[in-house]
């Protein structure tokens, strides 16, 4: 330890590590819980679905769009006040997880509706042909047909967030971002960078396998 | 037991699907609706189950109007009426017992009576060992199976078929319409048949429109509309799967010749040949059935003898033109 990697606290390291996780679990678990029926919501109410709107699908798009095209940098700033109504406070990982779920639920929506729209219009209307009520559609044929869709959007989603988290570092809300910024870059210690990149990139791909062997899982066609 | 009246439907930008379509269709009833694509049809079988609403014009049901139905009405039509699709339309995600499960469970079914119900649904279309399985590990013919067990698992009075062996080889194509034939006796279902192919029509059903850009150019019992068709569009959908095609170097008289019922089975152009002394060239021909007769139709060439009066003999036997 006293080599190459002689600036690294390893329980610094740990604690970091140990953030980043809890707010990427947090906003996950949040966004998919907002993200998903919004995502239905879009798609119910598209052009030729069961709720067809075009004024509030148009509503729905253009919210999604709005915060879609804040860089999330701005958008961490931009929420402050409303974060700290939300849970008190804008600092650490409390503060990082309102502006996270913010930005990447739209975006979970989005995958979302894609992937409900890839099924099969035939299974759709089929269904449809039985008497099925919405509910059923969307429960009974919609989101099993689109699991493997929704899966790998949440892997993505997942992914998308745990560069948001980095970024949320800046702003002080900890995490390997955060490592990496006060040691890595203010105080030039290019062991902590690497440390902290090996360690990101090791989520990232941990994230994608696990997230693929779940798709895989789940396909039957 | 299904009428339309002055049927239009029109999507959006103005291009009319159907432009004022009146059918009926009986009880029992074997029907099939021909076209090409973008004639209307999948419009026209989809207002049945009201999965689309018609612009103009009425749609009844045994009498009643399928477009003022009320959402629970119109599940209530639609759990009497069994669809299947071209491209089956099944869960992939889910295993075919539970696909032909999907419209009891949507009705509200206990698990008991799925437990009886479906094995004995897998049985009639005879895949009884393949409950387990995903839709996936199926053949074509087997996928559409399942549609089937699917459809009649609401015990129907109708089934729509919408190119539903459109996807099929020829051989598969056969046992599927042999098992919708035989649903259409055993059960007393009213099917309604979409297809392009006249092949189709020509198996298994009792009546037929031809659809041609929105309007039925010609409606009737199938074997008067397959051997005299009056319609140019319903002559094309027929040479189709016939060929008209006659070989090169022949420039004697050709007469076509259509036979049908009995005298299918009789020896009359060698009959004809002795009495008359003119000799037959076959240049184009096809002996088959349809649904309940046999038909021939032949093309002839005719050389020496007596060829007008071998042209009155042939009359007087079939269809000369």
């Amino acid at each position: 330890m006293n080599g190459f990697f002689r600036n690294v606290d390893w329980s610094d390291v740990a604690q970091a590590c140990l953030d980043t996780i809890v707010m990427l679990g947090g906003s996950l678990v949040l966004t998919i819980a907002l993200g998903l029926p919004l995502g239905i919501l879009l798609f119910l109410t598209g052009p030729g679905q069961p709720w067809q709107n075009r004024w509030g699908n148009g509503v729905l798009a253009l919210l999604v769009n709005l915060v879609r095209s804040l860089p999330f940098i701005i958008l961490l700033i931009v929420m402050i006040p409303l974060t700290i109504v939300l849970v008190g406070t804008s600092l650490g990982v409390a503060g990082a997880i309102p502006p996270l779920v913010v930005a990447a639920a739209p975006f979970f929506a989005r995958l979302v509706e894609t992937a409900l729209r890839e099924v099969d219009r035939n299974t759709v209307e089929a269904v449809q042909a039985m008497g099925a009520t919405t509910r059923d559609l969307v429960f009974r044929a919609l989101l099993p047909e689109a699991l493997p869709g929704i899966v790998a959007a949440m892997t993505v989603t997942a992914i998308t967030l745990i560069s948001f988290t980095a970024m949320a570092g800046a702003v002080g809300a900890g995490g390997l971002g955060d490592l990496a910024i006060r040691f890595g870059y203010q105080r030039f210690q290019t062991d902590v960078m690497l440390v902290t990149v090996v360690l990101l990139l090791a989520l990232v791909q941990l994230l994608q396998v696990a997230g693929d062997r779940l798709v895989r899982h789940f396909t039957r066609k | 037991m299904i009428r339309l009246e002055g049927v239009h439907k029109a999507f959006g930008g103005g291009h009319a699907a159907l432009a004022g379509v009146d059918l009926e269709i009986g009880r029992g009833q074997v029907f099939g609706i021909i076209g090409r694509s973008g004639a209307g049809k999948s419009t026209l079988v989809r207002l049945l189950n009201g999965l689309e609403r018609p612009t103009a014009g009425r749609v009844l049901i045994d009498g009643t109007d399928v477009a003022v139905l009320s959402a629970e009405g119109l599940r209530g039509l639609r759990s009497r009426v069994g669809m299947i699709f071209q491209n089956f339309g099944l869960l992939w995600s889910r295993t075919v017992f539970d696909n032909v499960a999907l419209p009891l469970r949507i009705g509200g079914a206990s698990r008991a009576q799925i437990a009886a119900k479906v094995p004995a649904l897998l049985d009639r279309v005879g895949l009884s060992d393949h409950g387990a399985k995903y839709p996936a590990q199926l053949s074509g013919g087997q996928k559409q199976r399942v549609g089937i067990a699917r459809a009649l698992a609401t015990d129907p009075e109708i089934l729509l078929c919408d190119e539903a062996t459109s996807a099929l080889d020829p051989e598969t194509t056969r046992s599927i319409l042999d098992l919708v034939a035989d649903l259409n006796r055993e059960l007393g279902l009213t099917i309604v048949l979409i297809t392009h192919e006249m092949e189709v029509v020509r198996q298994v059903c009792d009546r037929v429109v031809v659809l041609h850009a929105g309007r039925v150019v010609e409606a009737g019992e199938v074997a008067e509309v397959f051997l005299h068709p009056r319609a140019p569009e319903t002559r094309a959908l027929i040479d189709e799967t016939d060929g008209d095609v006659q070989p090169l170097g022949f420039d004697g008289p050709v007469v076509r010749l259509t036979l049908h019922g009995q005298a299918i089975l009789d020896p009359v152009l060698t009959r004809i040949a002795r009495d008359t002394g003119t000799d037959f060239i076959i240049l184009d021909g096809r002996i088959g059935r349809l649904k309940n007769t046999s038909f021939g139709r032949l093309s002839l060439g005719l050389v020496g003898g007596d060829t007008d009066r071998a042209i009155a003999a042939l009359r007087l036997e079939g269809d000369v033109e």
